[in-house]
């Protein structure tokens, strides 16, 4: 090419700046980032052990989660084979800890799916189309976060019927509010920059801009909110399960398992605080991995 | 008179079925005598939130120009007197509330006249944050692509062209093509600000303020790099400035706002020599001397302009001019003709025989 000889004045490269420190694209860059990441790397692990051991449960389980024996209750660690003992109906506790995996992760992931798709949506259209159908958006939107969580919960899926989808729709629902709140905000903040008015000046549409300068910068926000909202869910569910709006007995989950095992705290502690530790440790791990993931993604980092 | 005029060179190949016809230059309408812009009693006032219902901030206010093909018309006055207001009606990024706009013989969102989309493929606009008028999150090749893009070019296609903009802007699209925002200095994010501006080859660029965040040294650059994009690309620029060497450096004719309202018109060497306005000579009056025998010692205007929520009668400067006199708050001067290029108009009554002003000619 001529492009030297019709280079205009003044216009020389600047090439005094440090050499190119990105040749790779955007995604093996937040590879990059993500592999000299080693404590999201461990606790990405531990996730997909969470994960992959609900799903293998029926291989991994020494026992029958379902069986009981009455001889058996509330047996000590290592107690016959058992290698975490037996609850109140002398069922294996680890392998109900195993299925229990199952219907907890279900019960703190989809709901926030949901309610990160439903609520991420509506945030972004009203925090973009702002005034008339913001406003009309988000008082509706703060109808329901008016409610307690838990109230709004035990509501709407007592007014539904038990079992786990409708507890799953229910907390959907109830995450809904927090979520468009998030998003709406995220999307405000960006819709006011000069480069949304530039990509207008270019005769973008609405749904163009969306897509390629809005969405990446809400993306952000919405993802480590919904992480942090896993854990909540997991805990929410086994309340409704605990109230016979979620999970049915005798199906092991570990907010279920909380419940029942909560009486035979001073009888058996450990064996009492092993959901706990269960929920806990994957809301921890799912967090710290979501953390992880989004400073990863974030080029300005 | 300008050189761009009569270059025809567009170098940047135009890729088929973009929807224009045949021809010289098949987007030149109206011929080199027809103004590539006419913008008539233009008008924009904003609502004050917990005002009362009449209170509106009457941030442009009948403003009238013509922006000749070819030409640098500047646009210089104190912050808040409407310069970037009238910068987003001209692209329609804000309604406007009254007047009319022309662009090359065909009214604006007129029924028969070009749309707003029409309009916005042939102007654009630079601003004045080169930090927030770019997506933090998008390497900077890529918000240059996203013009071409739009406008219907396929994503390796409008790669491209962002990359030949970033060469024509002086930036080395294999070193910077894939840097984000933060990863460039001011100045470099003006030049892919400018980049932007151009990839979808405007006939027209408005700056708005496009040089003021950039330290001297790089500001000096920047403009000459608008000059020489000018010609090559045979551009009109509207440049927005409150800096006055900068807008006597860039432009052929110069426009000054104040409150609203356009005070003075005229070319630029006849505005910097021989100002007709008291506003704009005390504007130039308020220039920092480069020769310390002659230091400034008293402040050439006093005082903040008027709030524009309840503007001033008559004159909007006569509550700060020092010729001042009862017709000026009772009577607003009227803008000469100025449909000429030559022509060199200011709204005074000082200048208009008849209005009863005891300057006034008679």
């Amino acid at each position: 090419m001529s492009q030297t000889a019709s280079l205009p004045i003044g216009a020389r490269f600047d090439d005094d700046s440090p050499p190119a420190l990105r040749v790779r694209g955007y995604w093996s860059s937040v590879g990059y980032r993500l592999r000299h990441d080693p404590a999201t790397l461990f606790f990405g692990l531990i996730v997909l052990l969470i994960v992959l051991a609900a799903i293998f449960a029926p291989l991994l389980a020494p026992f029958d989660p379902y069986k009981e024996g009455v001889v058996l209750r509330l047996k000590p660690f290592g107690y016959r084979g058992h290698p975490l003992g037996t609850d109140e109906l002398g069922r294996d506790l680890l392998s109900r800890l195993i299925y229990g995996g199952r219907s907890s992760l279900l019960m703190g992931l989809v709901p926030v799916c949901i309610a990160t798709a439903l609520g991420g949506t509506l945030g972004v259209i009203g925090g973009f189309a702002g005034r008339r159908v913001n406003a009309a958006i988000m008082r509706t939107m703060d109808v329901f976060y008016a409610f307690p969580s838990v109230l709004l919960a035990v509501a709407i899926s007592g007014a539904m019927g038990g079992g786990m989808a409708n507890g799953m729709a229910a907390l959907a629902l109830v995450f809904t509010p927090a979520m468009c709140r998030v998003a709406e905000t995220a999307t405000a903040q960006v819709r006011s920059l000069d480069f949304i008015e530039a990509a207008r000046a270019t005769g973008a549409g609405m749904f163009t801009i969306v897509r390629y300068h809005v969405l990446g910068n809400v993306l952000g926000p919405v993802f480590i909110y919904a992480s942090s909202l896993v854990s909540v869910s997991i805990l929410l569910a086994s309340g409704l399960s605990f109230l016979g709006l979620g999970v049915k007995p005798p199906t092991p989950d570990w907010g279920l398992m909380l419940s029942t095992l909560r009486q035979s705290i001073y009888v058996a502690p450990l064996s009492c605080a092993l959901p706990g530790a269960a929920i806990f440790v994957t809301s921890i791990c799912f967090n710290l991995v979501s953390d992880g993931i989004r400073s990863a993604m974030d080029v300005r980092l | 008179m300008s050189t761009a005029l009569d270059t025809p060179l567009r170098p940047l190949s135009r890729a088929a079925g973009e929807g224009r016809g045949g021809g010289a230059d098949p987007r030149d309408v109206g011929g080199p005598a027809q103004p590539l812009l006419i913008a008539r009693d233009l008008a924009k006032h904003f609502h004050v939130r917990g005002g009362s219902k009449s209170a509106r901030v009457r941030a442009v206010d009948g403003v009238s120009f013509t922006l000749f093909k070819g030409e640098t018309l500047g646009i210089v006055g104190e912050s808040g007197c409407g310069k970037s207001t009238l910068a987003r009606l001209l692209l329609h990024l804000v309604e406007r509330d009254g007047g009319e706009l022309i662009f090359d013989g065909e009214p604006v969102g007129a029924p028969r006249g070009i749309t707003v989309a029409a309009l916005r493929r042939h102007v654009q606009m630079v601003f004045q944050d080169s930090y927030s008028s770019l997506n933090p999150r998008m390497p900077v090749q890529d918000s240059v692509a996203f013009g071409p893009f739009v406008h219907g070019r396929r994503k390796p296609d409008a790669r491209r062209v962002a990359r030949e903009m970033l060469v024509k802007v002086g930036l080395n699209p294999d070193l910077f093509g894939q840097r984000y925002p933060h990863e460039l200095s001011g100045g470099q994010k003006q030049r892919v600000n400018i980049a932007r501006a151009l990839a979808i080859e405007p006939r027209m660029v408005i700056l708005d303020e496009a040089v003021s965040a950039l330290d001297k040294s790089v500001e000096a650059q920047v403009l000459n790099l608008l000059r020489a994009l000018k010609a090559q690309f045979n551009l009109t620029y509207l440049f927005i400035s409150h800096d006055l060497n900068v807008v006597r450096y860039i432009s052929d004719r110069v426009l000054v706002m104040y409150l609203g309202r356009v005070v003075e018109l005229g070319p630029s060497e006849e505005i910097f020599t021989r100002p007709l306005h008291p506003y704009t000579r005390a504007l130039l009056g308020s220039r920092p001397s480069m020769d310390p025998a002659h230091r400034i010692e008293e402040p050439p205007i006093t005082g903040d302009p008027p709030s524009a929520i309840d503007p001033p009668t008559g004159c909007r400067f006569h509550t700060r001019c020092p010729f001042a006199e009862d017709v000026c708050a009772a009577k607003s001067p009227e803008l000469g003709a100025w449909l000429e290029r030559g022509s060199h108009v200011a709204a005074c009554h000082m200048l208009d025989a008849g209005s009863g002003h005891s300057a006034a000619p008679a």
